[in-house]
């Protein structure tokens, strides 16, 4: 083994990996919008008196969310023009993410609904709490509590599955490696510092997330 | 799209079969001694697994493979792409499904390695034939979910340049110019493997369910 190790391509590309970071977090914020969106939509849906919306809700879930997202983000970027929306690769790579992300917000959110049972509701009422008390300190606080782990870490998730809109070539973290690393031939360097970097964003929004859970989600100590 | 087109899909299948049978099975293997040493009580083995387990889980999977496949062309070893993709699979494995079967033999109560204890059951037998298949059993709904994906996750390697399903896929397309026919039977061909999974995993979770209640 006589190679050595030079980290300058990724020094000198620092400028556009740190942006191209922010870029990372745009796709996954703007895809986790859209599939908490599509989440709430789905359960209401899930629920509806009509037989094939809500057949199609499950197919939709069960076919989201066993197949690869490669092929879904394939998929939609060749589907989405034919269906009339010319976008950019960016754009297309935020429905994608939003799609396959909303497939498992459905699941959460409705697991957060079900965890609220009537009594508790019924309970809150004979206390003689005004409606709006009881749907916020009882129905949603509960609930948004009961989702709020699976939910952020299906974020952290989301966060790392940004990395396959490289495949598109949409902006972000892993697309700016690919073009440093085409460049330089320095494939292992820059490869291995921008997991580090991924790494480093997955720690800060886990103990963002921590710290949101402890102030304002915690169960009551008694 | 014609026949041979889809003969070609079927053999990228074979690939994405078999990468996830290596991943899965060597994945299964170090996999274990990542949870034993996890829960060993020993802090240097403990901490040293927690670092893995978390290195795995807070990177992108693409990343790993990335990382992996340069970085053995980089220790001289000249190997075939699907050795080196292959390594990266099981890695990857290894760490998430420590991590499952590490909650998994924690999940066992406390009593059972204590009465292993008084019968005076030396470690290897305490774990062989008391705890790793109670907690094997608890595990099996996440393992599953686990398979389901690796199944998919095999998908990247056709990032690095690997042809399984999905590069197959991305070969195919771009030499009839029918991606939606193509990703769609892709899409399908996935679907038929994952998705009977998915159901043995939700059914036997239900019934664990079912049994603890």
């Amino acid at each position: 083994m006589n190679y050595t190790l030079d980290f300058t391509p990724v020094i000198n590309g620092l400028p556009s990996l740190l942006a191209a970071c922010l870029g990372t977090l745009g796709l996954a914020v703007g895809g986790m919008v859209l599939a908490i969106i599509i989440g709430i939509g789905g359960v209401i849906l899930r629920d509806s008196p009509i037989r094939p919306v809500r057949w199609l809700v499950k197919a939709f879930v069960e076919l989201i969310r066993n197949t690869p997202f490669l092929v879904q983000i394939f998929f939609i970027y060749f589907a989405l023009p034919l269906a009339g929306l010319r976008l950019d690769p960016t754009p297309t790579a935020i429905i994608a993410l939003g799609i396959n992300g909303g497939a498992y917000a459905i699941e959460i959110i409705r697991g957060g609904v079900q965890s609220i049972s009537k009594g508790q509701v019924e309970a809150g009422l004979a206390l003689g709490l005004h409606k709006s008390q009881v749907f916020r300190l009882i129905v949603l606080k509960p609930a948004l509590r009961a989702i709020y782990p699976s939910l952020t870490s299906q974020f952290i998730l989301l966060t790392l599955t940004t990395s396959v809109a490289s495949a598109i070539a949409a902006y972000e973290l892993t697309s700016v490696a690919q073009r440093i690393e085409s460049d330089s031939f320095r494939s292992f360097e820059v490869y291995g510092a921008v997991t580090l970097f991924y790494l480093v964003m997955s720690w800060l929004l886990m103990s963002i997330f921590g710290l949101i859970q402890s102030r304002y989600f915690s169960y009551p100590v008694k | 799209m014609g026949l041979n087109e889809f003969i070609f899909l079927l053999v990228g299948l074979k690939w994405t079969v078999f990468l996830s049978a290596i991943g899965f099975a060597c994945g299964g293997i170090t996999g274990l001694g990542v949870a034993l040493a996890r829960t060993s009580g020993i802090p240097v083995l403990e901490r040293v697994t927690a670092g893995y387990i978390a290195l795995f889980q807070g990177t992108p999977l693409l990343m790993q493979l990335f990382v992996v496949y340069y970085g053995l062309a980089l220790m001289g070893l000249r190997l075939d792409a699907w050795v080196a993709v292959a390594i990266g699979f099981t890695l990857h494995a290894s760490a998430y499904l420590g991590e499952i079967w590490r909650g998994a033999i924690e999940a066992v109560p406390r009593g059972q390695t204590e009465a292993a204890k008084a019968l005076s059951l030396k470690y290897v037998s305490r774990m062989k034939d008391v705890i790793l298949p109670q907690a094997l059993r608890i595990s099996l709904p996440a393992t599953i979910g686990f398979l389901v994906q690796l199944i998919k996750g095999t998908s990247l390697a056709a990032i690095v340049g690997f042809t399984e399903l999905a590069r197959a896929g991305s070969i195919v397309s771009n030499q009839i110019f029918e991606p939606l026919t193509v990703f769609g039977i892709v899409g399908a061909l996935y679907f038929a493997m994952c998705w009977p999974l998915s159901l043995y995993g939700a059914h036997l979770e239900s019934r664990f369910a079912a049994a603890t209640r």
